[in-house]
């Protein structure tokens, strides 16, 4: 789950890491009023969406007076700024964040995620501050340094010394890094994150070290301990037809192709959508439907493919296992018969009772086209929306 | 035949009273697994599905002589009842569990890693290891197998049954097959499947099928290329995934530009193993290569 920066500095504050004082605004009158609380002469707007990149589309500005303030408020609320991470469409701003502006001396980046490899959380930090780690890791893997920590035992002092001093942070600031650093691990093992990025992590001309920017996500698979955390959510972020779908239990992901496509299993899902990709068209979605494709699941799978101005044609892709494919026929056609299909369906099915799932949809009459296997599948499909090849 | 499970493999279900944990058991019971008990602490000492449950796998253990647990406690308590497997000293946990947190499961990783441990952990958020014919552990339906040399290894469920199926239809059956899993932090990875496929007399080939995301796959490739002279079949799920979101799998995504894909693919084509570009051709790929080493006609006897 993904949060806002103004709500993960809420949370670094309370673990005891050095933020700004600012305020929220979802009108460009409480934008004006929080540049008039700060009271600085420097102060920087910020438009809040889940998204990286926000400075480059203008959704960072520095401002030094109240009409600076109002104006960079007015442009941005209500715009879609379109970000490398937002997609061709943007994501409409609907609140801002205006903080005390700061005196730059020194850029760093500072982060948390958890390593495949090592099995453990790993903080890695870096003199390449505002820069992505990824394309540091690209281009001078040298100057990033890692520290692999114990989430029981958290970050140890001895771990704080070498990130600070592999970055050469000035010794002076050491001992507030020696308090920030373990601060954010803990934060990081308590709330359960999946990433915990402070970028640019800086260190200001009065020499104060400070989390100038900061991304969270949460492990969604935790969530279940953290009630206090899910009102952080903000739907508005989220895809309409993600959430949708998270209703029923259902696993979607929204596509720029026109093939919606139902699939049980998430490793055949994303086998699907390749192949789909292989035959000349492209996956409108990945959904993974689970191991019990029921008659009301797949019915709301249909609903929400449907509801994809996109959707050209759906394929629907199942292996039967435990769960035989009469069963899922019989739930495929009166889900069919519910929802007024009004685009080319292939239905493959494979595994236990199949032929008598075939007889099933071969007898009800639907517009149902029948595959034999994957690829005779998505032939099928794409020939049936034109992409063939 | 086999790596890690047989005949004689003794099994205990932790969740076996509730639903999932009773509908797998009788599944299991019905394919021959020799399953010896569970484990439930508030219903100890009674009898369910005319198996005996148990207080603590410490006690599953000293009294069933189980060497083999499988796990089906629901994600907040599955990585506790993990460590309580291991604990007792239990061989081979296979944990099907889907939705542990991640930092959990770091919890478990570091308890594995310490020496001493003689647990090996299969999983979580797998479909379990069956040899076919003899031990059935996990969710796979048993009857899409058949007995034979090929060994199977995958990150996902119903993609490996794809494969086993496309196998099975063929006439080729399988030696074992194991679903890793696909979570980001897990117990067994490809390499230590490999390696034990590689070290098996009976297993003459062997299926891979990854996913994108972290660079499994590419320790696969590095092992493979080393020490492999056994025809690899593979398929990486993905091609199509955008970067930055997770496809299903919390361990399936692209993060930074790493795990795609496409370096997967390269990696193992690198090593020596034949990529197939749609995964309905896997079986098809490993006739072919069976026919090229001269294994075919063992394959199918």
């Amino acid at each position: 789950m993904k949060i806002h920066e103004f709500q993960a500095k809420q949370l670094l504050k309370r673990y005891g890491v050095t933020v700004s004082d600012g305020y929220e605004a979802t009108t460009v009158d409480e934008a004006v009023a929080g540049f008039q609380k700060l009271g600085a002469p420097l102060a920087v707007v910020k438009a809040q969406i889940h998204a990286g990149g926000r400075g480059k589309a203008g959704g960072v500005k520095l401002v030094k007076t109240e009409d600076e303030a109002r104006a960079a408020a007015t442009w941005m609320l209500g715009r879609k700024l379109v970000t490398h991470q937002t997609g061709p469409d943007g994501q409409e701003v609907r609140r801002l964040w205006i903080e005390r502006g700061s005196d730059i001396a020194k850029e760093y980046y500072l982060g948390i995620a958890i390593d495949r490899e090592s099995k453990r959380p790993v903080m890695m930090m870096s003199s390449e501050g505002g820069v992505e780690i990824e394309e540091v890791a690209e281009k001078h893997p040298e100057k990033i340094v890692k520290v692999a920590f114990s989430p029981a035992k958290g970050l140890l002092p001895a771990d704080v010394v070498k990130l600070c001093r592999g970055v050469k942070l000035a010794p002076g600031i050491e001992p507030q890094a020696a308090r920030f650093l373990p601060a954010l691990a803990k934060l990081f093992v308590e709330l359960d994150c999946s990433i915990a990025e402070v970028n640019p992590l800086i260190v200001t001309k009065d020499n104060r070290l400070l989390a100038l920017d900061c991304k969270i996500n949460f492990d969604g698979n935790a969530l279940f301990r953290h009630p206090d955390l899910l009102p952080l959510r903000d739907l508005h972020e989220e895809d309409a037809k993600e959430v949708e779908a998270s209703k029923h239990d259902l696993n979607y992901i929204a596509l720029d192709g026109n093939i919606g496509c139902m699939v049980n299993g998430a490793g055949l899902a994303m086998a699907t959508m390749d192949v789909i990709k292989l035959y000349g068209a492209s996956p409108a979605n990945f959904l993974d439907v689970g191991g019990g494709a029921t008659a009301e699941k797949v019915t709301a799978a249909f609903r929400i493919l449907l509801s994809d101005a996109k959707t050209k044609g759906i394929l629907i892709n199942i292996f039967g296992g435990i769960m035989k494919c009469d069963v899922i026929a019989t739930g495929v056609i009166e889900a069919v018969k519910q929802v007024h299909l009004s685009v080319p369906l292939v239905v493959r099915l494979e595994g236990t009772n199949v032929e008598l799932g075939k007889k099933l949809l071969v007898e009800s009459k639907l517009p149902i086209i029948p595959a034999n296997d994957l690829d005779d599948a998505a032939q099928k499909i794409c020939k049936a929306v034109g992409a063939g090849r | 035949m086999s790596i890690w499970v047989d005949k004689d493999t003794r099994v205990i279900c932790q969740g076996l009273t509730g639903k999932t944990g009773t509908f797998h058991t009788e599944q299991a019971i019905a394919y021959g697994t020799k399953m010896v008990g569970g484990v439930n602490p508030a219903k100890k000492g009674t009898t369910h599905l005319g198996l005996p449950v148990f207080g603590s796998c410490q006690e599953a253990r000293e009294k069933s002589g189980c060497n083999a647990s499988v796990v089906y406690v629901p994600p907040a308590g599955a990585a506790e009842a993990i460590l309580e497997a291991i604990d007792a000293g239990i061989e081979l946990i296979v944990t099907i569990t889907e939705g542990i947190p991640v930092l959990d499961m770091v919890k478990v990783a570091e308890r594995l890693a310490l020496p001493g441990t003689k647990s090996r952990l299969i999983g979580p958020n797998c479909p379990g290891i069956i040899t076919p014919n003899q031990c059935k552990i996990g969710i796979m339906p048993g009857y899409i197998h058949k007995p034979g040399r090929v060994g199977v290894v995958s990150r996902s469920g119903t993609l490996t049954y794809e494969a086993v199926w496309q196998l099975t239809s063929r006439n080729i059956g399988q030696s074992t097959c194991i679903g890793i899993g696909g979570d980001p932090v897990n117990g067994t990875n490809f390499v230590d499947v490999l390696t034990a496929f590689n070290a098996d007399a009976e297993t003459d080939a062997i299926i891979l099928i990854g996913e994108i995301g972290g660079n499994a796959e590419e320790q696969a490739a590095a092992y493979i290329a080393k020490h492999v002279k056994k025809p690899v079949v593979g398929f990486i799920a993905g091609q199509t995934a955008p970067p930055g979101r997770r496809m299903g799998h919390a361990g399936a995504i692209i993060s930074g530009g790493k795990g795609t894909a496409k370096d997967k693919i390269d990696a193992l084509t690198a090593a020596g193993v034949h990529m197939c570009a749609s995964p309905a051709r896997l079986g098809e790929a490993m006739e072919k290569a069976l026919a090229e080493t001269g294994l075919l006609a063992t394959a199918k006897g």
